[in-house]
């Protein structure tokens, strides 16, 4: 199986650990990935005022550079890419008049954009594509005694008509996880906004919320705390300085990607995982459970 | 507070705008209260995201737009996910931070941060930083 990939700004910086170690496990589960040739922004946020059609053209364009790649499908790792890409598209396609006029603003463009690629993200090519029993035979690695708790944030389930699960419980992290040995920590605020964004100027609100969302994950006993945005995984894991700071007993835990997770299950080498843009060490906890 | 309520202010321009940026209905809020028992956001708020939509309501439109919450909310949709009559709050959010923002009303200056204050936050951050704060 072969499929386009957009990667997105951070992909390329600080969560190289999050492609590296998709595109290992990729290969591992034998899928051909193809990044997508001249992909621009996506904008980061879909633009919710009702007139504003020049912030759909960027995710747009990528649509068209999927086409232009003959392919029908794109998948997207960062949860702001997947909804922003997905929100524009999914906009257009209910909206015929402004896809024309996003379309005669790109008249440069050769092809005419009609709504028909299908933006994914890689959980979804995990659970749908591959399937999740599939990825259980090859494990080579089984996270035994690993207890993780699995973060969702806001961008991969809300809003539930573009969520890649349910709205409210989603567990297909949960499910990955568990095929891949661990053992998973239910915990009530995997859904709850990591305050995103505001860690750029008021980054003591994102310390805050990091406190609530971490304490709660580690009152279920978690050792890890996987997640899949670049902007959540920056948030509760690098706020943990200011954290700290603000409350001298929380106690740091670290922050994977669900694909570091799964790269290590799959026996993808260390380099691939990228530890080094990590603030808390995830290794002592993997060596003490044997992993790595 | 004191809150002067009238038919001018109720019919001013500034909720005819919210509504259409927004694409929402805001009387179709009947304040139930669901939307601001599940923000994340509502310890660091003025206004709560029910009273937001009461006071478009009504017109209120200088106690909207000098509010802290328009930029505290950072449009995780759980109130939209939530909202028992299918109202798009953080949408009706955004459009009051628009009606500032239109008129180069800037809320964050980057320049003022100095580099250890930016530290090695995320491109993606930035810049949804910018598209939020900036016109």
């Amino acid at each position: 199986m072969k499929i386009s990939y957009y990667p997105g700004c951070t992909l390329k910086n600080n969560a190289k650990n999050f492609e590296d170690s998709t595109l290992c496990s990729l290969k591992k589960l034998g899928i051909e990935v193809e990044e997508l040739p001249r992909w621009n922004c996506c904008g980061t946020v879909f633009s919710l005022a009702t007139d504003d059609l020049i912030h759909h053209v960027a995710p747009i364009r990528n649509l068209i550079r999927t086409k232009e790649s003959n392919s029908e499908k794109i998948m997207t790792l960062c949860a702001m890419c997947f909804n922003t890409l997905k929100r524009a598209n999914e906009r257009v396609k209910a909206d015929p008049e402004s896809l024309e006029k996003i379309n005669d603003f790109m008249y440069l463009e050769k092809i005419n954009y009609e709504g028909d690629v299908k933006v994914l993200h890689l959980l979804e090519i995990l659970r749908d594509e591959v399937k999740f029993e599939n990825i259980a035979k090859k494990v080579v690695k089984p996270l035994k005694n690993l207890k993780v708790a699995n973060y969702y944030g806001c961008l991969l389930v809300r809003p539930k008509e573009i969520g890649l699960d349910d709205v409210e419980n989603p567990t297909i992290l949960e499910n990955l996880t568990t095929v891949l040995g661990a053992d998973p920590a239910d915990f009530p605020f995997k859904t709850e906004c990591c305050a995103s964004y505001q860690t750029v100027d008021k980054p003591e609100i994102v310390a805050e919320r990091a406190f609530q969302i971490l304490t709660s994950a580690q009152s279920q006993g978690a050792d890890v705390v996987a997640v899949s945005c670049p902007l959540c995984a920056f948030n509760l894991d690098h706020r943990q300085k200011e954290t700290v700071k603000k409350y001298p007993e929380f106690k740091n835990i670290p922050i994977l990607y669900f694909s570091q997770i799964l790269a290590i299950a799959l026996s993808c080498p260390e380099e691939s995982l990228r530890f080094d843009l990590h603030f808390v060490d995830p290794k002592p906890i993997l060596k003490e459970k044997g992993l790595i | 507070m004191r809150i002067n309520l009238s038919k001018r202010n109720i019919k001013d321009p500034f909720v005819v705008k919210v509504e259409e940026l927004s694409g929402q209905n805001l009387l179709a809020c009947y304040q139930c209260g669901k939307c601001s028992a599940g923000c994340p956001a509502v310890s660091e708020m003025d206004i709560l995201p029910n009273q937001i939509i009461r006071y478009a309501q009504l017109g209120l439109k200088n106690e909207l737009l000098q509010s802290k919450s328009i930029w505290i909310c950072a449009s995780c949709f759980t109130c939209n996910a939530r909202c028992p009559k299918g109202i798009n709050i953080a949408e009706i959010i955004e459009a009051i931070r628009q009606i500032l923002l239109r008129k180069r009303e800037d809320h964050v200056n980057l320049n003022k941060l100095s580099d250890a204050e930016k530290g090695d936050v995320p491109p993606i951050a930035i810049i949804s930083n910018l598209r939020k704060f900036t016109s």
